[in-house]
């Protein structure tokens, strides 16, 4: 059958691909576009290691049908460094250590973006919740609450 | 997986009926966040997703001043962030944030938790005490009716083929009026009700309740309207022997399953405990109010 060709925006840039109707966006960012960066961990939107932005929405990619991306502006983890500049949660992540193995981590900065971008200041609690919906089998938690933490303070002095 | 299906995203709700009239195997898309984890699962792939959420109409809330009305597909993240809503109804407000995450927030809606007829889904106790109506397209043309008359069973509807539910409509409450939701779940987030409790009260100018409203979620196949403790409460101050009325009433109304988030003895016990705190939070927030107008 046919393929459906979707034309969005990707991290600032205009994006073309081509997939199958049925096919998650998760899949055709990976698999179409090459953006390795979401994860599939659960596959069913409890885990959020394929969280992207969707027009301004923190979402499960995983959930999404490919097709729906026509049109909309996407952000993923590889939008968020700018050239060899990382952003300051991926700083942050890489001093506290807030990873150990590392697949949940896309998915984690990815949200604790979006948190920033509506809260810049949020308490632990607020951190805890904001990312209740990523999970890091490594139960990394912990240290990345610390880096959150770290970051939003990072870039409120900035 | 999933690679078979058509994808079609209508701009009217007439041409998503036609869309889903037009193959046997059409499924409604929204939020898809139960959706699309029943296909993983196995269950067979339909044919045509029809995406409902380029429809301007069911993502939109607006309100009259009398009615509000909230599009079926709108995402709950925006109805949380709705000030309008979020004063008029607070316990409706709470429960469409307790469902899932930021990611799902994005996503749920409250046509999309009441079309999937999960029995433990957090809006539709709610929806129901504040006599939500379902405003339903289909070949048929439309039809409007009782938010509590759609869910029929576990995963079962009142709508027929090619139906969708296009938004629902509130009456703003009368003063001195106000509801509440409480749940149960065995963590503190991203958890299925083991019970849901929605209540709504009016109070009249003594402090004295007027009018109630109880329903209660994952107690039963469908949601629970608990009339006893609705009796017990008319009259009276929401005190004392009238709240451990509304208890008993609402423990003794429930008919639920054992499994692994709670026994039957269990999701009675806290289906009283938590329809008494919900009325009592109710209550306060209406009290409240009166003491504005």
């Amino acid at each position: 059958m046919s393929r459906v060709h979707v034309t969005c925006t990707i991290n600032g840039d205009p994006a073309e691909f081509l997939c199958d109707g049925g096919q998650t966006l998760l899949d055709a960012l990976r698999d179409e576009v090459g953006l390795t960066g979401a994860k599939e961990g659960c596959g069913t939107g409890d885990c959020g290691a394929c969280s992207i932005v969707m027009d301004g929405r923190l979402l499960c990619s995983c959930l999404v049908l490919a097709p729906e991306a026509d049109g909309r502006n996407i952000s993923t983890v590889e939008g968020m460094a700018t050239g060899d500049d990382l952003h300051p949660l991926q700083q942050c992540f890489l001093e506290g250590a807030a990873l150990q193995c590392g697949v949940c981590t896309p998915g984690f900065l990815v949200a604790a973006k979006a948190l920033l971008d509506r809260n810049p200041d949020p308490d632990e609690t607020e951190i805890r919740y904001g990312l209740a919906g990523n999970l890091c089998r490594c139960t990394g938690y912990d240290k990345i609450v610390r880096a959150v933490q770290a970051a939003a303070q990072t870039m409120n002095e900035s | 997986m999933l690679s078979a299906m058509k994808y079609a995203s209508p701009t009217t709700v007439a041409e998503a009926v036609d869309l889903l009239g037009s193959e046997p195997d059409a499924r409604v898309y929204a939020g898809a966040t139960d959706l699309i984890p029943q296909i993983r699962a196995g269950r067979p792939e339909p044919t045509v997703m029809v995406d409902l959420k380029r429809i301007a109409r069911l993502c939109a809330i607006s309100s009259n001043g009398s009615t509000h009305t909230v599009g079926a597909a709108t995402p709950t993240a925006d109805i949380c962030a709705h000030d309008g809503l979020a004063a008029a109804f607070p316990g409706l407000v709470e429960a469409s944030g307790l469902i899932g995450s930021d990611q799902i927030q994005s996503r749920s809606s409250w046509g999309g938790n009441l079309a999937n007829a999960s029995p433990a889904a957090d809006t539709p106790p709610s929806l129901i005490v504040n006599d939500a109506r379902a405003v339903i397209a289909g070949p048929g043309g439309e039809r409007t009716v009782a938010a509590a008359d759609v869910a029929t069973g576990p995963g079962t509807t009142s709508l027929g083929p090619g139906e969708i539910i296009v938004e629902f409509e509130l009456d703003e409450p009368p003063a001195r009026t106000a509801d509440a939701y409480l749940r149960l779940i065995p963590r503190t987030e991203m958890d299925i009700a083991v019970v849901g409790a929605a209540a709504r009260v009016t109070l009249d100018g003594d402090g004295r309740v007027a009018a109630a409203a109880i329903a209660l979620g994952a107690v039963a196949p469908t949601v629970v309207r608990v009339p006893d403790a609705e009796a017990a409460l008319i009259g009276n101050e929401p005190a004392g022997d009238a709240l451990a009325a509304v208890e008993a009433a609402a423990a003794a109304a429930t008919n639920p399953i054992d499994d692994k988030r709670g026994t039957v003895a269990y999701r009675r016990q806290v289906a009283g405990v938590l329809a008494r705190r919900a009325v009592s939070i109710a209550a306060e927030r209406a009290a409240r109010q009166g003491g504005q107008s």
